[in-house]
């Protein structure tokens, strides 16, 4: 069973199959849908092996995925499922019920363009349409910090400050199926930094010696405490998801900042506020718009949700600019990730211009030059004294701005 | 045959819960525990046994209680059951407990799936004939000609048959009841106990509110279902189809009332014609002429 600390290519899908093993989940209920399947398909396989002490219930759609999951945690085991696109809204349903039960199930959800028109590349519209379930959410920005946040994830759920569901999102194809390398901790390591399954106490368990009646009908009030109680526990999460962090890279030496990372954000000018696979990409934006004179960093969201507001704060404090660049659009309102930055900054006492850009939706491609044609243009709006805040969609084949004009 | 004596006097459900004067749901749940004991767990979704356990802190069932969404009875049970058995937990019951209209309807993907994967459970759909909890609207489980408010001159489809769409799916037990025979039905959930994988009772249960008939009523009504043959009490175990006692001597047509003897008590097919009589007549022979072949037909096997 054990597995020694070991550098393997792996794809982001099978990062996720691994950070599971590893994690010792217990119960395993998922279907399949492109292109979550190799994840799926490779806990099958550890399962079958007998590589994992584990039940697999392949269940008939995804709502019954997340309903199995609910049931299982229930009678107290560590529970997972995964799943993309339109299994995702198929479970919407029981995904609000597990968020709402406050069941720490953990779920990885590859993030694939919704339709019509059918389209399997990546969009983030799938996961942050959940962003209001009550769970904690993580984006990824490549397959070692997929295999990471698996094993941290249970770790936060499981918090008794915390008691919510997480679950992670991968980019379609440019995480879950581009291989790369990903150094495996060890199952002692993960178990040093993990405690066993059922070992933390849960906000409720089905148990014949203590017989409860769970999710009976409430009354208005207490419904209202209910909600206020989950409130309260996704902000300890903020402290708790740092914590993690801090604990998981005493562990491998890799830490990905808690909610958000800064890079090069200490003296930075601009910074481009990005989640997911994009995120590297922004990096590299960074590092040549610094070749250009151009001081830009880079906040990367992690958690969408709690929202790392104090960080948005923190590195907006001596900027003259954040661009948020979204991979999903709420129609008729905006990008999720241009909202939640200018909420968090509204009342604070630096305003910076924050310009809002819309990139690679139904899987266009995200490239270093989208950051950067975005960052010129943001600044030369700052030099010329316009801080309007603006939405820019850049559109592809050539990127063509386009939208609202400053 | 159980006795009434074999039932334990502890009750599992337990007074003050909510139902309605006559509810035949409450009886039969107040057996199935009496039956299965303490080490039952029920995975309840919408319907009316998840309003008449009571408000929160308070509960009137003195088991666990899994309340879940609509549709997701049996999945949430299969994952119950597949957790408890991974901790070696096999002395505990889990039962899906769900009316009609989560079983013939919103849920029916689920059960089929967990009836396929066989999963370790006996789901128990109580079938009081339509979507009785939010006010009587059609399901798929409401019999042909009767009035509910979303079919206000009669419904123009024969009920679904949801036991002998589980039979397709060749699970180890299967069985009809009805609440107006409380030993036959507390008989099929002890066998269904005494086995493994997925177990699926179907229980009809004649609901006075939403048939329009005096709470009184309720054990006569569910007699006449029987006795008219439109309802027919069997069981399938392993494969093996076997009319229950009861039902077995109504194979022969004039032993069998006539269909109006059920129809006349209740409000609800106050407006039948001759003709949508007739139909359910023809209709419920039908019904008893495959029932007759499958019973020769088991009788080979």
């Amino acid at each position: 069973m054990t597995l020694r600390k070991s550098v393997e290519v792996l794809t982001g899908n099978y990062a996720v199959a691994y950070g599971v093993k590893l994690a010792r989940a217990e119960i395993i209920a998922a279907y399949p849908i492109t292109p979550q399947t190799s994840i799926v398909e490779k806990l099958s396989e550890f399962i079958e092996n007998g590589e994992m002490e584990a039940e697999y219930i392949r269940v008939e759609s995804e709502h019954s995925a997340m309903a199995a999951c609910i049931g299982a945690a229930s009678a107290g085991a560590r529970a997972f499922t995964a799943t993309s696109s339109h299994g995702l809204l198929y479970m919407a349903e029981m995904v609000f019920w597990a968020g709402y039960s406050r069941l720490p199930i953990v779920m990885a959800v590859v993030t694939r363009t919704l339709a019509p028109p059918w389209n399997i590349w990546s969009e983030h519209t799938d996961i942050f349409s959940l962003r209001d379930a009550g769970w904690i959410i993580f984006m990824c920005e490549d397959n070692q910090e997929v295999l990471d946040t698996v094993i941290q994830a249970y770790k936060i759920a499981e918090d008794p400050r915390v008691q919510l569901p997480v679950m992670l999102g991968l980019d379609a194809f440019t995480l879950s199926h581009v291989a790369s390398p990903v150094e495996l901790p060890s199952q002692e390591e993960v178990d040093s930094f993990l405690p066993p399954p059922g070992a933390t106490p849960r906000s409720f368990t089905m148990d014949v010696e203590h017989p409860i009646s769970h999710s009976s009908i409430v009354d208005p009030d207490t419904t209202f405490q209910f909600r206020y109680l989950m409130k309260e526990a996704m902000e300890e999460a903020k402290e708790v998801i740092r914590e993690v962090d801090k604990a998981y890279s005493r562990l491998t030496g890799r830490r990905y900042g808690g909610l958000a990372e800064e890079y090069r954000c200490s003296d930075a000018e601009l910074i481009l506020v990005v989640a997911g696979a994009a995120a590297g990409d922004a990096k590299e934006a960074a590092d040549m718009l610094r070749e250009e004179g151009i001081k830009a960093g880079v906040l990367k969201i992690r958690a969408l949700r709690p929202f790392p507001v104090e960080e948005a704060r923190r590195v907006a404090s001596s900027v003259k600019a954040l661009l948020t660049f979204d991979r999903e659009y709420s129609f008729g309102s905006g990008g999720v990730i241009a909202h939640e930055v200018k909420a968090s900054l509204y009342g604070f006492h630096k305003q910076p211009l924050v310009d809002s850009y819309i990139v690679g939706l139904g899987g266009s491609e995200i490239t270093s030059r989208h950051f950067m044609e975005a960052a010129r243009r943001s600044l030369e709006k700052v030099e010329r004294g316009i801080l309007k805040p603006g939405e820019v969609w850049l559109l592809p084949p050539e990127v063509k701005l386009g939208g609202v004009p400053w | 045959m159980v006795k009434l004596r074999d039932l334990p006097e502890r009750e599992l459900l337990l007074p003050g819960h909510a139902a309605c004067p006559g509810c035949p749901m409450a009886l039969s749940l107040k057996i199935l525990l009496k039956v299965l004991g303490p080490k039952t767990i029920l995975v309840i979704p919408a319907c009316c046994a998840s309003v008449i356990q009571g408000f929160y802190p308070t509960s009137s069932i003195n088991v666990p209680v899994l309340n879940i969404a609509f549709a997701a009875s049996a999945a949430a049970a299969s994952g119950l059951s597949r957790a408890l058995r991974f901790k070696g937990r096999d002395d505990i019951h889990v039962v899906a407990w769900a009316g009609d209209g989560g079983t013939a309807d919103i849920g029916l993907a689920a059960i089929s799936g967990a009836a396929e994967r066989n999963e370790d459970m006996i789901y128990v759909c109580y079938d009081n004939e339509a979507y009785m909890n939010t006010g009587i609207q059609r399901s798929g489980a409401t019999p042909y000609g009767a009035w509910t408010t979303t079919t206000v001159t009669g419904k123009t489809e024969h009920k679904k048959d949801v036991p002998m769409i589980l039979e397709a799916h060749k699970i180890p037990y299967i069985a009809t009841a009805c609440i107006s025979y409380p030993l036959d039905f507390a008989e099929k959930v002890k066998r269904a106990a005494s086995m493994k994988g997925f177990r699926y009772i179907h229980l009809l249960a004649p609901c006075p509110p939403g048939w329009r008939f005096p709470a009184h009523l309720t054990i006569r009504v569910g007699q006449l279902a029987v006795q008219t043959g439109m309802w027919a009490l069997y069981e399938v175990v392993n494969g093996k189809f076997q009319l229950s006692p009861i039902s077995r001597a109504l194979l022969d047509k004039s032993k069998r009332k006539p269909v109006e003897e059920y129809l006349n008590l209740q409000g609800r097919f106050a407006k039948l014609s001759k003709a949508e009589i007739e139909e359910i007549q023809r209709y419920v022979d039908e019904q008893w002429r495959r029932y007759a072949i499958l019973q020769r037909l088991s009788e080979t096997m």
